[in-house]
């Protein structure tokens, strides 16, 4: 992965990525002082990150698969296979958005609340930026120029973050007579945000309001097994997309 | 050193390459003219693998092109478009392609570097360069690691007439090095000096292959730019001296 350290140096010196480190920190710190209790900064600073982490992976990394067009052209005329120059380009991106989120939001969070709540935040939050990441390669391949691109990531992330939880509340009050909760675990994991979300909310004192649901969740997550559950979700999240970007970007005509 | 055996693509409705043969030697400066459209840099794609052929075969010393990159490390390419990371210093660029090409210091030509007096400009971030001198990054990058094949597309576009010349010198330099050289423009009189072969495309058909002296023999011009354009009217030509007689005939 030689090319991928350049890409990486490349993208740590850009400016968005710099502000967007610059913003979480602000955001996370703001949190932590304005509120007296930690464990409320948490939970604003949750919903946060939910939000915005996943949208500028996908846009940021579209935008940047774009603009080095070029530039991997250039790679193709190299002895470089294309699987390499892909995947060297995803751990480029990713990396640097993993660093600046480790910066902006890790720091402060070690800082005000290093417990478990915290760790799992920030395990969260980079797994959902390798995630987001590898969906937008994906969105950027499968796409026929720039805009329709970062149209089908922004859609992408409208489903996931907005669309999705509309759905599953539909289906929960149309089934409501019946017991949906197994159900339920597995629609979680076909969004990575909800699964996230879920996660770290039963880290949380805050698990304790939602009742009968939330006891079999905190049952679940609580557990060994539901870590290696979100973590094989997530993983799977993040190499189907990559894999699926793969396969086109090895026959695409540049 | 390339050859390239009935090679077909098609981009949805248009043709781009259509039954395309070719074969490409040593010591030879190949330019490739063609109108716009023409199927020049579709081709030049495909030898670099970069466009994948819907049929045909290429074969690059022998070694059929089929998705093992090895042997790209024989060819230097100049793209007629240099973007670069934005970050990039140009010197970072000098040594990551080494890095990537794992190249050692004693096979590296840094002639053009040199010429071109990039040294200076090392550490400025690529974003920062004009068109012109990213121009000259591309193809100090192209000869930097005295490949045995050049392909360059468009090279002098955007160069500085000095640069340009530095650029011509280099090319036949290589050439009496025995290298071949891939050459696509469309400023002919720019490449009359260096061009051994001429290859026309138009609409994707080779319309010939020939040596400059053979072709300044058959059209009595010699400019090369003329010489082409004579032939590309060639049509156009025969109806006017079949009309120019029809006249004469009726006179009599």
């Amino acid at each position: 992965m030689k090319l991928s350290r350049y890409v990486l140096y490349d993208i740590l010196r850009n400016k968005i990525v710099i502000a967007y480190t610059i913003f979480l920190f602000i955001i996370s710190m703001t949190l932590f002082r304005m509120e007296e209790n930690s464990a409320k900064a948490m939970m604003s600073l949750l919903n946060i990150i939910l939000l915005v982490v996943p949208l500028i992976s996908m846009i940021f990394a579209t935008i940047h698969y774009y603009n080095s067009y070029e530039f991997v052209e250039l790679m193709l005329a190299q002895p470089m296979s294309r699987r390499r120059i892909l995947l060297s380009e995803y751990t480029g991106v990713a990396l640097s958005l993993v660093t600046a989120f480790l910066i902006g939001v890790g720091v402060p969070v070690i800082v005000f609340s290093p417990d478990t709540t915290g760790l799992a935040m920030l395990f969260t939050g980079c797994v959902l930026t390798l995630v987001f990441t590898s969906l937008a390669f994906w969105a950027s391949l499968k796409a026929k120029d720039k805009a329709r691109g970062i149209g089908l990531a922004l859609l992408l992330w409208f489903y996931f973050s907005l669309i999705y939880d509309g759905l599953i509340l539909l289906i929960l009050f149309t089934f409501s007579d019946y017991p949906l909760e197994k159900f339920t675990l597995v629609l979680s994991a076909l969004n990575p945000i909800d699964l996230g979300r879920i996660f770290i909310m039963l880290k949380m004192d805050v698990s304790a309001l939602m009742g009968y649901t939330g006891a079999l969740y905190q049952d679940f997550f609580g557990s060994f097994t539901g870590m290696l559950f979100t973590t094989g979700v997530m993983l799977l999240w993040t190499a189907i997309p990559l894999y699926s970007a793969l396969r086109t970007f090895k026959r695409k005509d540049m | 050193m390339i050859s390239v055996e009935h090679i077909s693509k098609r981009f949805r409705k248009i043709k781009a390459l259509d039954d395309v043969s070719a074969q490409f030697d040593r010591g030879q400066v190949v330019s490739l003219v063609g109108p716009n459209g023409s199927g020049k840099t579709t081709l030049i794609k495909s030898v670099l693998g970069m466009v994948k052929p819907d049929s045909g075969k290429i074969f690059v010393d022998d070694q059929l092109i089929n998705g093992d990159p090895s042997y790209r490390a024989r060819i230097g390419y100049m793209p007629q478009i240099g973007r670069y990371p934005d970050n990039m210093k140009v010197g970072q660029l000098f040594s990551m392609m080494k890095d990537i090409r794992n190249s050692e210091e004693d096979r590296l030509d840094n002639d053009l570097i040199v010429k071109f007096n990039l040294v200076s400009i090392f550490d400025k971030p690529m974003r920062t360069l004009s068109g012109g001198t990213r121009q000259k990054v591309s193809a100090a990058l192209a000869f930097y690691f005295q490949p045995d094949i050049l392909i360059l597309d468009e090279p002098t576009a955007g160069l500085d007439p000095l640069s340009s010349e530095i650029l011509k010198e280099k090319i036949i330099s290589e050439q009496k090095r025995n290298k071949l050289i891939l050459i696509t423009s469309h400023v002919l009189s720019e490449l009359d000096e260096l061009t051994t072969h001429v290859m026309y495309l138009q609409e994707g058909k080779l319309q010939f292959l020939k040596n400059v002296g053979t072709l300044r023999e058959e059209t009595g011009e010699l400019k090369l730019g003329k010489a082409i354009a004579r032939i590309m009217k060639g049509e156009l030509t025969k109806d006017w001296v079949n009309e120019l007689f029809k006249v004469k005939n009726k006179g009599q």
